[in-house]
This record gives C-alpha cells, structure tokens and sequence, in this order.
C-alpha cells in the first residue's frame, strides 16, 4: 500500500475518510523508532503530513480589549519554531519545553501534533499545554471538533482521537505573567523526561497553574498547588515576594499530587521527590 | 499528492545531492538511512542507534539537519536531500572546509560519528558563522561522540570559523 502524501488539509481529509486506520505521519521521531526498533509493525498505510504548509503555520488572534489574545499553533509547526522568535516570547514556557526536547536534529522534524498523537505522559510539549488550558483542535471529513487539552489525553499514550481524525493544530492563551518549564533526565541533552513540570502565572486574572508531566497516566493538573498559591500570594501585585517557606509548601503540595510509578527509566519515589523540587524551583524562578 | 506504492516492486524516487534515484523493492516504512546506504549506495551516513540518538545519520533535509534514520523514506519524495557525499567539493578542493578542519585538528578518532558531525557543523556555521562556545555545543547536542571527548571537534568548528572569517575579510 502506498505512502499518502497530501499537500492540503482537506486532501488529508479526504484520504483518511477513505482509510481511517491509516497511520498519521508528522516528524516521525516517535513512529519511526518503534519501527526501526520492531516495536511497531510497519503500517499498512501512511498519509505523511510534511508537504501540508497549513499544518506548519501559526497565527495570532489579537482581542480589541489589549489583552493578549490567542496563539493558533499549527499542528505540524516544528519544536525548532517555537525556541526563539515570536512564539518563544508568547510563550515562554513553550520555549524552555521546545528547547529540552531531544536534539536540534529532533526538533527540527518533531512537532506539538506528534507529541498530542503519541500522548506519552512524559512528552515535553504537553504539560505547557495543560498548564496553559490548550484546546486541541480535530477535523475529519464529516467535521470539525474542539477538546480542551486535558480531555484529549486521557492514558499512557491514549487519548480521544477517532479514526479518521486529524489533529490539526492548538489555542493557547497569551497571558501576562511569567512561566517556565522545567525536567529532569539523565543528562542535559537528548533526554526523555523522568519529570517535568510547568508554571504559568495569569497575573491578570491572579492564578496560578502548574502541570506535571511523567509522573502519572496523564499529564496532571495540581488544583490544590494551584490554588493554595494564589490564596497565599498577591498575583496582581507588581513585585512578587514569596517566603522559602511558601517555596517549601507549593513544592509538597505539588509532590503530593502526582502519581508516580517505577519503571525502567526511574523509581516513583524519585520521581515523586523530583517533581516537588521542580515546582519549587519554578516557584523560585517566577520572583527572582 | 502523490502516491508512492510500497510493499511492492513498484519504484518511488528521491533526489539526493541533486541527483534523481529511482528506489526499488523498499518495504513501506524504510528509514531513509536505510535506503541511502543499502539501496542507492551511498554508506557515507551511519547508523549506530536508529532511534534518533546519536546523529550519526544526520542529512540535509529541505535544509534542516534532521536524523535519516527517522525520515519515513517514501513520504519525503518531494524533498531535496543532501548527504555528506553531497557536501561542496571540487577537484581542486575534495575535502570541505569542515572535513579538511577535522583532519588538521585530530577530531576523527574511530571516524563512526564523523560524517554525521561534518553535516552539522556545516549547517550550523551555513546559518551562524560565528557561533559562541554554547551555541555549537547545543547545536552538536545531537550528535554522540565517544571517543574524542569532542575537545578537537570543538577546536575543528573553531578552525573553519576562523578561516571563514579571514576569507570573508576585506
């Protein structure tokens, strides 16, 4: 059977109407793997999404009252995009999480779309669109459907894509206030997350949310880290000032909440251990 | 659109270092190192990992510097591929500036990692010519080297950016 290669959404459209179980293609730095590795049988059928331009571009929907806005961020736009430029300053959490993710070789060809396909609860795109509320964005050829990112993924490399949808991009907020994203690996490059987590403060709205990533079936959002903070701290005063001893709490409130496992790559004790420091340590880097 | 019939002794082509090649009795999701180095003849990309790791595989791919061994080879039909074999040479000069560097400067030692890293350099300096210390670290971050310590790789990178610079000098 043949390798697919449409040039426009509606082309992917048609073609994944006419065989839904056709395997998806965008950087193919998960599928490939698995292929090279045996883990996965060759498909039978490949639609590649690299000629589709409409995938690979972004727009900003600015709002008339000043505020930020929104960013739609096409699903097949490469990690390499989002480092620097303007996406890196909507986003700057986006860009910490983009620049951790493998090597330049893997971000140049990997994208949100295949991090959103796979749904590996350690995929480094993913705990910034949780933290952010992203809405993931479907098509197929019957219609069109919008998910909020956290009902999207919904197990270890599970989630709510039906047989003949194409995952066709992400909403995210632009907000004011600071956010990062922060893991821990083995080393400093080319590295799956043994945890992760993100922060992003709206100092509009005065919250505060916090997404943890590898350290459950799902990425996890910390409601009661989140909302213990923003009752604890002013988060529409200018100047942020937070006691070691707040840093102390929001990381164990943060450790508490997640949902760690051993497996081959860590223990769930460290890894429990580990997302607490990273809350913290986020925490520390939004006032310094 | 196009489709490229796979699992077949159908043929589908690739245009590698500007020339076209027909590839025949490819399975459907050959790696495109795979098919470089078994089906077209060209070994110059290595494979060590083959998951992405080690960036001994590295091509030019529409000008991104990506691992041959995750390229689906049929979906990149369309693509302008650019191997270590298709680096700039001439008669008068068979050697890049990077490779004669990496010669000079002993940053070839079991020589495995070499050609993925001649592609890397060449398209980090073709897109910073004079990168600071942390920026050709990060941009070689994908390609392993377990040998040099990469201490002469690094002194390479510096060798051609100097020689670079002195020839772009009025």
């Amino acid at each position: 059977m043949p390798v697919i290669t449409p040039s426009t959404v509606d082309e992917v459209l048609s073609q994944l109407g006419e065989r839904p179980d056709a395997l998806l293609l965008s950087g193919g730095t998960d599928v490939m793997v698995e292929i090279n590795m045996a883990h996965r049988k060759a498909p039978a059928e490949v639609i590649a999404l690299r000629r589709v331009e409409e995938l690979r571009r972004w727009e900003h929907h600015t709002t008339p009252d000043g505020t930020g806005g929104t960013v739609m961020i096409g699903s097949g736009v490469p990690y390499a995009e989002m480092e620097h430029g303007p996406l890196a300053e909507h986003f700057p959490a986006l860009a910490e999480a983009a620049r951790t993710v493998g090597s330049p070789q893997i971000r140049a060809a990997g994208t949100l779309g295949g991090n959103l396909g796979t749904c590996s609860p350690a995929g480094d795109g993913l705990p910034v669109l949780y933290a952010l509320d992203a809405v993931v964005h479907l098509r197929s050829a019957s219609g069109a459907r919008d998910v909020p990112v956290g009902e999207f993924m919904v197990g270890v490399k599970k989630n709510v894509l039906e047989p003949g949808e194409l995952i066709t991009g992400v909403t995210l907020p632009v907000r004011r206030g600071w956010q990062g994203y922060s893991k821990v690996g083995v080393r400093n490059a080319m590295v799956i997350a043994t945890a992760s987590a993100c922060l992003a403060m709206d100092r509009e709205r005065g919250s505060v949310s916090l997404a943890l990533g590898a350290v459950g079936t799902t990425i996890l959002r910390c409601r009661d880290a989140e909302n213990w903070l923003a009752a604890e701290i002013a988060l529409t005063d200018a100047q942020l000032e937070i006691g070691d001893d707040v840093v102390r709490e929001f990381g164990q409130r943060a450790a508490a909440d997640a949902r760690p496992i051993d497996d081959h790559r860590s223990t769930a004790a460290y890894r429990g251990h580990a997302v607490g420091v990273l809350a913290s340590r986020l925490l520390r880097r939004a006032v310094a | 659109m196009t489709s490229t019939p796979l699992g077949s002794p159908e043929i589908y082509r690739l245009t590698v270092n500007g020339e076209s090649h027909d590839v025949q009795d490819a399975w459907l999701g050959e790696s495109l190192l795979y098919v470089l180095r078994e089906r077209l003849g060209l070994p110059g990309s290595k494979g060590a990992c083959e998951q992405g790791e080690c960036g001994s595989c590295t091509v030019l791919l529409d000008g991104a510097a990506v691992c041959a061994c995750l390229v689906m080879a049929a979906s990149a039909t369309d693509a302008d591929i650019v191997t270590v074999e298709g680096l700039p040479t001439s008669e008068a000069a068979p050697l890049t500036d990077v490779q004669a560097a990496f010669l000079d400067e002993g940053a070839v030692q079991c020589g495995f990692c070499t050609p993925g890293l001649i592609v890397a350099v060449h398209h980090l300096l073709d897109h910073n010519p004079r990168p600071t210390a942390l920026e050709t670290r990060e941009a070689l971050s994908g390609n392993i080297c377990r040998c040099t310590g990469y201490g002469r790789i690094f002194a390479a990178v510096d060798a051609v950016v100097a020689s670079r610079a002195e020839q772009s000098a009025p």
